[in-house]
């Protein structure tokens, strides 16, 4: 009989098991975040259906069967209708937006002086960026170069008439052109404008707390239509014979003051929402008012409001192509006015156009709502919930 | 609504600064400044539309070059100004242009609020146009009772629709949009029956349908647009360049003077072709208007004559293949006639 060691010790220990199939890697994930519940799963697929309903046609709308390259309307229209497509097809035109590209970044910008606009942008992208980075040197010569010299330079440049550039006259001025110096003239005025109405508001001086009322509540109570359309045709009949502002200059400082109204609201709930203690507190320590301002208050409440003030600037960003009913030419006024070309009349083209000037428009937008919220984060120190 | 207030604040500004604004001499002040501003449309297929080189083209286009060429010999001394409906005529009481030339019918009250009509370039009126897949067997606006009807909002097409619908006592009902686009993609969705708008729109239109050749354009013409320049009151010199301007291609069309044989014709021996292109001795035709006596050479050498201009921008050498209709010369049936040129 052989002796057998009936019990059994393990000597080592046991290597876990892997979890069931249900419990781990995208099958987990999937029951856990989509098919929680009877109704989510139903949710769920919906939404798969729905995507799948939508996302292939779009594809194949926006790349399979787009048009990418051509001279005239015939490549994105149908035989039918006199173009060279396959009756029945449908997709995007995108030799529209690339025969018209120059026309929507520049407008009717003299054609070979583009490259001062070009110029003017890579000097801001340049300028700018180490600006935003928080671990960049030179912080306060790059601002001041920024804020100073910069808007100088790209007046002289864009406008033109010195040193032998020749003058561009602002009215060919168009596409995102127009976009970008509205919208950045508009929130480069705008922020400092605000933040000294929304003092004014605060102030305990009757007559400066009274104008900045005044101000605030006038411009915000009119559209900014109605400001863009008093500045470009009411103001010139007013002013005697002869003095005339540029009309592209009257829009900017029409919409500069608009913006500044909002931002000044803004930046008040900024300052209302600083505890009193805080003020009393620089009191106590002797601070004059505006280092009181400087120090304590405004960049608690300015870090505050950073979502309200970067929706005004998207706000702004946007709003600028009101301009076109005063007869400037926005980026999407400059694609809008390109489907009258009766060379690129087709019924592919509005839709095309569009997308690209939202699409545009979207990249703007977005960039500037990442950063924000990557600045709330950096400055989020003691306020964490 | 919000058209309506603008108009009334315009009208009413326009009336108090009528005296100061328009003041006299535009043609020393064109001179002067050497070049014409030139109202024109922000976007209207074959008739102002800028192309995908940023540069003008159409109709009224050719007619501000054709200004510009009659004053300083040179069709491209001329800056565009493209305005909105809204805009134009504030703009031209401002003085930021010396004229529009915008599809602006010709109406007793703008004429009387501080604007004059030194000619009509073009007749247009407004029509139908309907699928004639879809709607087969009609083909007369009176048979659209019960239709759909797209139209754009805010404009005299909305209020002439209805009028000509109550007239004929016709039901119908109205798909009104604010944008071009709208109406457009309504019609071409199949979501009206009928579109509505000038007719040398409609032609622009046909060609942004999925289906051009599916649409026909009724026979009815509605309302009268006559289309035209438009100058600011009370200064009959610059009226007078801008209206033998309008002749002076209507004339060279009669005469078969064109932008190719022009050169040529200024030997001719026909008196009436020697007269007309300054070549007369002792002549002060051209002087006597402000210009130089070769005008007409210079007008017809810059953009050719009526015919081209018609042909080339709207015509059948264009993608809009508009008949020239009540436009052809008024020998051959039309309503354009210019007065004689001695």
């Amino acid at each position: 009989m052989v002796d057998s060691n009936l019990s059994f010790v393990r000597t080592e220990m046991l290597q876990g098991e892997t979890p069931p199939l249900g419990e781990r890697g995208i099958v987990r994930w999937i029951r856990l975040n989509m098919m929680a519940t009877p109704v989510d799963a139903i949710l769920t697929i919906l939404a798969i259906f729905f995507l799948a309903w939508f996302i292939p046609p779009m594809i194949n709308w926006l790349f399979v069967q787009a048009s990418w390259s051509g001279a005239d309307r015939a490549v994105c229209s149908t035989v039918a209708q006199g173009g060279v497509m396959p009756d029945g097809w449908s997709g995007a035109c995108w030799a529209y937006v690339n025969a018209n590209f120059d026309q929507f970044m520049y407008g009717r910008y003299q054609l070979d002086q583009h490259w001062r606009v070009n110029l003017v942008g890579i000097l801001f992208v340049v300028l700018l960026v180490p600006l935003l980075i928080p671990k960049a040197p030179f912080k306060t010569a790059n601002a001041i170069v920024f804020f100073f010299i910069f808007p100088i330079a790209a007046f002289f440049l864009l406008v033109g008439g010195w040193f032998g550039l020749p003058y561009i006259e602002t009215a060919t001025w168009g596409g995102l052109l127009v976009t970008l110096v509205l919208s950045f003239v508009g929130i480069a005025i705008s922020l400092p404008l605000g933040i000294v109405l929304a003092l004014g508001r605060r102030s305990k001086m009757p007559v400066i707390k009274m104008l900045c009322v005044i101000f605030i509540e006038m411009v915000r109570g009119i559209p900014l239509v109605t400001v863009l359309f008093m500045a470009s045709y009411m103001l010139p009949l007013f002013l005697p014979p002869g003095v005339s502002f540029d009309k592209f200059l009257r829009a900017l400082i029409g919409v500069s003051l608009f913006a500044s109204a909002y931002m000044a609201e803004v930046v008040r709930g900024g300052l209302q929402a600083i505890p009193k203690g805080q003020y009393e507190g620089a009191d106590s320590l002797g601070l004059s008012y505006w280092q009181k301002t400087g120090l304590i208050v405004l960049p608690q409440a300015l870090k505050m409001v950073i979502p309200g003030i970067v929706n005004t600037f998207i706000g702004l960003f946007k709003d600028t192509s009101l301009v076109s009913i005063i007869s400037m030419f926005d980026l999407l006024g400059t694609v809008r006015q390109h489907f009258n070309d009766a060379n690129w009349a087709s019924p592919q083209t509005p839709i095309s156009g569009l997308i690209f000037a939202g699409f545009v428009f979207w990249i703007f937008c977005f960039g500037m709502s990442r950063y924000s919220i990557f600045m709330e984060r950096r400055l989020d120190t003691g306020h964490k919930r | 609504m919000k058209n309506l207030v603008l108009k009334g604040v315009l009208g009413a500004s326009a009336l108090v600064l009528l005296a100061s604004a328009a003041s006299a001499g535009t043609l020393d002040d064109v001179k002067k400044k050497g070049f014409v501003q030139c109202g024109v449309n922000t976007g209207l297929a074959g008739f102002a539309a800028p192309n995908d080189k940023g540069e003008w083209s159409g109709f009224d286009v050719d007619y501000c070059r054709a200004v510009a060429a009659a004053v300083f010999g040179d069709g491209t001394k001329v800056k565009f100004t493209p305005l909105s409906a809204k805009d134009r005529l504030p703009a031209l009481q401002s003085g930021e242009i010396d004229v529009l030339i915008r599809n602006t019918t010709w109406t007793l009250s703008r004429d009387t609020q501080g604007f004059d009509f030194p000619g009509v370039n073009y007749y247009d009126g407004q029509g139908f146009m309907i699928n004639a897949k879809k709607l087969s067997g009609i083909n007369s606006a009176l048979q659209l009772s019960g239709a759909s009807v797209c139209v754009q909002a805010g404009t005299t097409t909305e209020l002439n629709l209805a009028d000509y619908f109550k007239a004929n006592k016709m039901d119908y009902n109205p798909v009104v949009f604010e944008k071009l686009e709208e109406v457009n993609a309504a019609y071409d969705a199949g979501r009206c029956d009928v579109y509505t708008t000038d007719q040398s729109g409609l032609y622009a239109i046909r060609l942004t349908l999925s289906a051009p050749d599916d649409h026909v354009v009724l026979p009815e013409i509605i309302s009268k647009e006559p289309l035209g320049p438009v100058v600011r009151q009370g200064d009959s010199q610059w009226a007078d360049v801008i209206r033998w301007t309008h002749y002076a291609l209507l004339t060279a069309e009669e005469l078969g003077i064109t932008k190719a044989n022009v050169e040529e014709l200024t030997k001719s021996d026909s008196p009436e072709i020697k007269r007309v292109l300054g070549q007369e001795a002792n002549t002060k035709l051209g002087t006597d208007l402000g210009l130089t006596n070769d005008w007409v050479v210079n007008i017809v050498k810059a953009v050719g004559n009526y015919g081209e201009l018609f042909e080339s921008n709207v015509g059948a050498g264009s993608k809009l293949k508009i008949a020239r209709g009540i436009n052809a010369q008024w020998s051959k049936g039309g309503l354009q006639y210019a007065m004689p040129i001695r």
